[in-house]
């Protein structure tokens, strides 16, 4: 029964961090969306080919400069990050919760998914 | 087309499919990229960088509300999560060496086998029969809310599951979409899991799945601020709404129509990848 209950906890604590997680990354990409489409709203956008993105949209460090700069993308590129962080907090969480519950069996195979993830970042 | 008004077309696109792709448990992507690709003439790379990302966001935005119902079997997600995570991975290595037209073809096959087969769905797993071994030992079973109080079921063919769902990682690395089709049916007809638990358990797992490749595509370059910003923005407003209807609408009627869309969609993207337009 013990561990119903904090199961219940668990899952209630999850919905809150995802909820949350989605909702400031959305709020991070709206305003880059609002300063992009203020800085750039009139141009045409160049999508047929591939170019790839440069490095300051690939690159955290140097998006986290460009957004300091006061420009639009990279700041939408931080929200990205934020967004994609949501899930994986969700699991370092879960590690933390299988620990508290001494279920070791899911804090391994939950740590086995963070490591495959966090592997090739 | 200015910027703008690309933009908003795009948010509007993206809005609809991620209503849709919630209601029917078919994901967001699978609209958005023939969509981009067929529509917009954007580069497949770009779109599947775009749609990996809403991808995320619808996932975690709707499994944060199904989580709270105690519908979802975390543990068969979490368990599951390590065939996909690591299908997600080859999948996204594999998209750097096939030609683009080739990814087009094999999106419109997926697409049509995906739609295909949530239409020959075996009814709805009986709570009844012995659970397997390893689903005890996993502790995957479970049980689920229904109004006449919990209802157990038991978790079959853990193996065969597992090997379904590194299969769905595969082809959503690989394509930019969620999969939640394959995952789906990966735990209702190998996995004899209810409906509902399949469902909401899959879309769970989304998110998870895509956050292993989309560090890949990131590093590529295949990830335009400018084209994700409306289509995560789009595609979350429509989720959430799908989320509020999911549990009250019936949406057989619905999921008709959109696999139907979605089959038209797919010939196009096969034509496109044959004729080299994509």
């Amino acid at each position: 029964m013990a561990r119903n209950i904090r199961d219940a906890d668990l899952k209630k604590i999850i919905g809150q961090l995802l909820r949350y997680g989605v909702l400031s990354a959305s709020a991070i990409v709206l305003t880059g969306g609002v300063v992009y489409l203020v800085r750039h709203g009139g141009q045409y956008p160049q999508y047929h080919s591939f170019r790839g993105e440069p490095d300051k949209m690939r690159q955290p460090v140097l998006m986290w400069e460009a957004m300091l700069r006061g420009e639009g993308r990279p700041l939408i590129q931080v929200g990205l990050l934020v967004l994609i962080a949501t899930p994986i907090a969700r699991i370092v969480f879960s590690i933390f919760g299988y620990l508290l519950e001494k279920d070791y069996l899911y804090a391994v195979i939950t740590s086995i998914v963070l490591l495959v993830i966090v592997w090739n970042f | 087309m200015t910027v703008l008004v690309f933009t908003a077309i795009v948010f509007v696109g993206a809005l609809v499919a991620g209503l849709l792709g919630s209601l029917t448990g078919l994901g967001g992507g699978v609209v958005i990229i023939p969509l981009l690709t067929l529509v917009f003439k954007v580069d497949i790379h770009y779109a599947i960088g775009a749609s990996l990302v809403s991808v995320i966001a619808t996932s975690s935005g709707a499994a944060a509300a199904y989580v709270k119902e105690g519908i979802t079997n975390i543990r068969l997600g979490m368990f599951l999560e390590v065939a996909t995570t690591v299908g997600a991975i080859v999948g996204a290595w594999l998209a750097t060496w096939l030609s683009t037209s080739l990814i087009a073809i094999l999106f419109g096959v997926v697409l049509i086998v995906s739609a295909v087969l949530s239409f020959v769905r075996l009814a709805d797993p009986v709570f009844t029969g012995k659970p397997g071994s390893l689903s005890e030992r996993l502790r995957l079973n479970s049980s689920l809310p229904t109004p006449e109080g919990e209802q157990p079921y038991f978790v079959k063919n853990v193996i065969g599951g597992f090997l379904m769902m590194n299969i769905a990682g595969i082809i959503s690395g690989l394509l930019g979409i969620g999969s939640g089709a394959l995952k789906v049916i990966a735990m209702d007809d190998v996995m004899r899991v209810p409906f509902k638990v399949s469902t909401t358990t899959s879309n769970f797992m989304i998110g998870v799945t895509a956050a292993a490749s989309v560090g890949i595509y990131l590093k590529r370059g295949y990830i335009d601020p400018g084209l994700s910003m409306p289509v995560v923005l789009g595609v979350l407003v429509g989720a959430f709404a799908g989320s509020r209807i999911l549990t009250t609408a019936r949406t057989t009627r619905l999921k008709t129509l959109f696999a139907l869309v979605i089959l038209v969609l797919a010939a196009e993207m096969i034509y496109n990848g044959f004729a080299h337009n994509i």
